[in-house]
């Protein structure tokens, strides 16, 4: 178990800046999640810790080694493949102990780690399967066995379940967690899936073309976003943004529309003018009349059992509500929604977060 | 489709490949039994299916003579060129498709030596030879056998080698396995039908090789193809002496293909699938 440590790394293929100067300290027995958009170099980046990839600049520390010019077998790593990557001519057994032979353990040992790692997983009773025997679910099992089996100081994760149906991404998520807590060992998992990387991460880090948008704790990033980017990216539904004017004077915000929010006891930026209002779905509620709130109308109603979704447009822009399973809405109607304004977050027009005081 | 219409094709199929099974096995019960028959049974007409008492005098004289030789020098240079083909061949077909060593186009230019009519470079070959004082040795012909197949090793391997998901091989560095040794225990299991099929048709191609051996060898080193056409005279031909021989030079290749058909089928499907 090691901690890992990134300086200033740089990838580049040609002209594709695939990361560009990321530094980032993971404390030894994190879990780290590397979240952000399709070919923002979330894979780059773990295959260059890995030593699949050779990084352009920048050192790569695990514990207190530089292992920026190893081999991937000399860094002392284990790795999921988003493919698997399973033998297919060995036995899930085999698979399993692939590693530890290749390290040369003992036959007892290997014995004994394989049916520690299959009874981690559940995957005892199929040890003697070839993987064309297996399901998808089981396989990807037997991928994180073939990891765990392993004493390393750094455990890699390049989109494990994204080849799973969502059920079994859940359950497989909450195994993760668990198996995570019980080895206690350090995790770099990559995702674009934004719920994994809240669920899952002790820290995420946010990419963003080859750069950290924001790294921390989940739910800081979550609550307190740097930028538009960040505060877009995490949530479902997503955050709503709306062009509007604050007044630090007055303490009000003003929609294009005219509609004008007094906002006594909430905290406003101190930002007079033009800018842009970030508001969590879950934090927009059904007007109960004496808390300040926006007009507008209902254009589409989404019920998923537990909630419903409202599609709502404010002033000409689009604002989507969280709201009670039967709220009493139509589309078509009018409708008054309050919003928390203390929980919400405002953006400078360049997308940086305004301070609020 | 009526029931009894299946029984009535597998009948069809099954008739058909017994036409044809015994069309390509004629040839070499005809030598078999040529081989064992007496001088007078071999030009009787009409012609003896069975010797009457089979005659080993032929196979006598081949092992006595010491013609049977041939065979086993085959066998060292169609085995050892073989197995050189396959190692140099392998191990540049991987550099090619994991390294790009040479770009797209070597392969292209490596597979293109495999198109030279080994006529035209019979002359400068044998030229070279004399030089080198190759002629009539094993390493000449082995040397020879095994830069001749090369092409076609590294072509076919190259084929397979691509079919690989590069991550089974990563996974097995991150594992601890260097690069020799993922070729040998993840890109040789993957590859294992193609590469013995391959391997098979290497062999094949260097024993039947007439033309290299009969100009660069004397008598030392003459493979079975050249001896056996020596008993074609121009004033007589040694009918029971050409049987057995033939039966000498066939065995070993049906060993081989035999052990081998599995691999073989599905080396060949592999490459067609692949296209
Ligand atoms: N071998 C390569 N050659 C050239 N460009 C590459 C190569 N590998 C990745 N890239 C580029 O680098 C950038 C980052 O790729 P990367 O695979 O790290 O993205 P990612 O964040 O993992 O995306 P995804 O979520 O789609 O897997 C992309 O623009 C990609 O096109
Ligand atoms: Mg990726």
């Amino acid at each position: 178990m090691a901690d890992l440590t990134l300086e200033n790394v740089e990838k580049h293929y040609g002209d594709v800046q695939a990361v560009r100067g990321v530094s980032l300290h993971v404390e030894s027995g994190n879990f780290v999640v590397l979240v952000g958009p399709s070919g923002c170099g979330k894979s780059t980046l773990l295959r260059a810790i890995a030593g699949l990839e050779g990084v352009s600049s920048g050192t790569i520390r695990i514990g207190d080694r530089d292992v920026t010019n190893l081999a991937p077998r000399q860094r002392d790593i284990a790795m999921v493949f988003q493919s698997y990557a399973l033998y297919p001519y060995l036995s899930v057994y085999e698979n399993i102990a692939f590693g530890l032979r290749a390290r040369k353990v003992a036959a007892a040992e290997v014995d004994e780690r394989v049916h520690w790692a299959a009874d981690m997983l559940s995957i005892g009773s199929f040890l003697d399967r070839h993987p064309r025997e297996l399901s998808g679910g089981q396989r990807q099992r037997v991928a994180i066995g073939r990891a765990i089996v392993r004493e390393a100081s750094l455990y890699l994760f390049d989109e494990p379940l994204s080849n799973l149906d969502a059920k079994l991404r859940d359950g497989m998520r909450e195994e993760l967690k668990r198996l995570h807590s019980e080895i206690g060992r350090t995790f770099v998992y990559v995702t674009h899936d934004q719920i994994e990387a809240m669920t899952l991460a002790d820290r995420i880090v946010l990419l963003n073309n080859g750069v950290i948008e924001q790294d921390g704790p989940p739910l800081d990033l979550f609550e307190r976003p740097n930028n538009r980017f960040v505060a877009g990216f995490l949530g479902s539904p997503p955050m709503n943004m709306l062009d509007v004017a604050v007044q630090g004077d007055d303490r009000s915000i003003r929609l294009a529309d005219g509609q004008h929010l007094r906002a006594d006891n909430a905290s406003l930026p101190a930002h007079d003018g033009a800018c842009v209002w970030g508001i969590r779905p879950e934090h927009v509620t059904l007007s109960n009349g004496d808390e300040p709130s926006v007009e507008g109308v209902v254009d589409v109603v989404q019920p998923t059992g537990s909630r419903l979704f409202a599609s709502v447009t404010v002033s000409g822009q689009h604002l989507t509500a969280e709201l009670d399973a039967h709220a009493d809405i139509r589309v078509g109607r009018p409708i008054t929604l309050s919003v928390a304004i203390d929980r919400t977050v405002f953006f400078d027009l360049g997308g940086r977060r305004l301070n609020q005081g | 489709m009526k029931p009894w219409s299946t029984g009535w094709r597998l009948a069809l199929r099954f008739g058909l490949a017994v036409v044809i099974a015994v069309m390509f096995l004629f040839p070499i019960y005809w030598l078999a039994a040529i081989s064992l028959k007496s001088p007078e049974e071999i030009f009787a007409y009409p012609p003896v299916w069975l010797p009457e008492k089979p005659n080993f005098s032929s196979y006598i004289t081949l092992f006595r003579d010491g013609d049977a030789w041939a065979v086993w020098n085959s066998l060292v240079t169609a085995g050892i060129s073989t197995v050189l083909a396959m190692i140099f061949g392998t191990l540049a077909a991987y550099a090619i498709v994991r390294y790009r060593t040479g770009g797209d186009h070597l392969a292209i230019w490596i597979i293109s030596q495999r198109m030279i009519p080994p006529i035209c470079v019979a002359f400068p070959i044998f030229l070279l030879y004399v030089l080198l004082g190759l002629i009539d040795t094993y390493t000449g012909l082995i040397a020879l056998y095994t830069a001749f197949n090369l092409p076609y090793v590294i072509w076919m391997m190259r084929g397979y080698i691509q079919d690989i998901p590069v991550d089974l091989e990563q996974s097995a560095m991150v594992d601890g396995l260097s690069r020799l040794a993922v070729i040998r225990k993840v890109v040789l299991p993957m590859v294992k039908g193609g590469f013995f099929a391959t391997a098979v048709f290497t062999f094949i191609f260097a024993w039947n090789d007439f033309l290299f051996a009969l100009i660069l060898t004397r008598s030392e080193v003459v493979t079975y193809p050249v001896q056996v056409t020596g008993y074609f005279g121009s004033q007589s031909t040694f009918w029971s002496k050409i049987g057995a021989m033939s039966m000498l030079g066939v065995l070993p290749m049906m060993i081989v293909v035999g052990t081998m058909q599995r691999f073989i089928v599905r080396g060949m499907s592999m490459g067609a699938v692949k296209g």
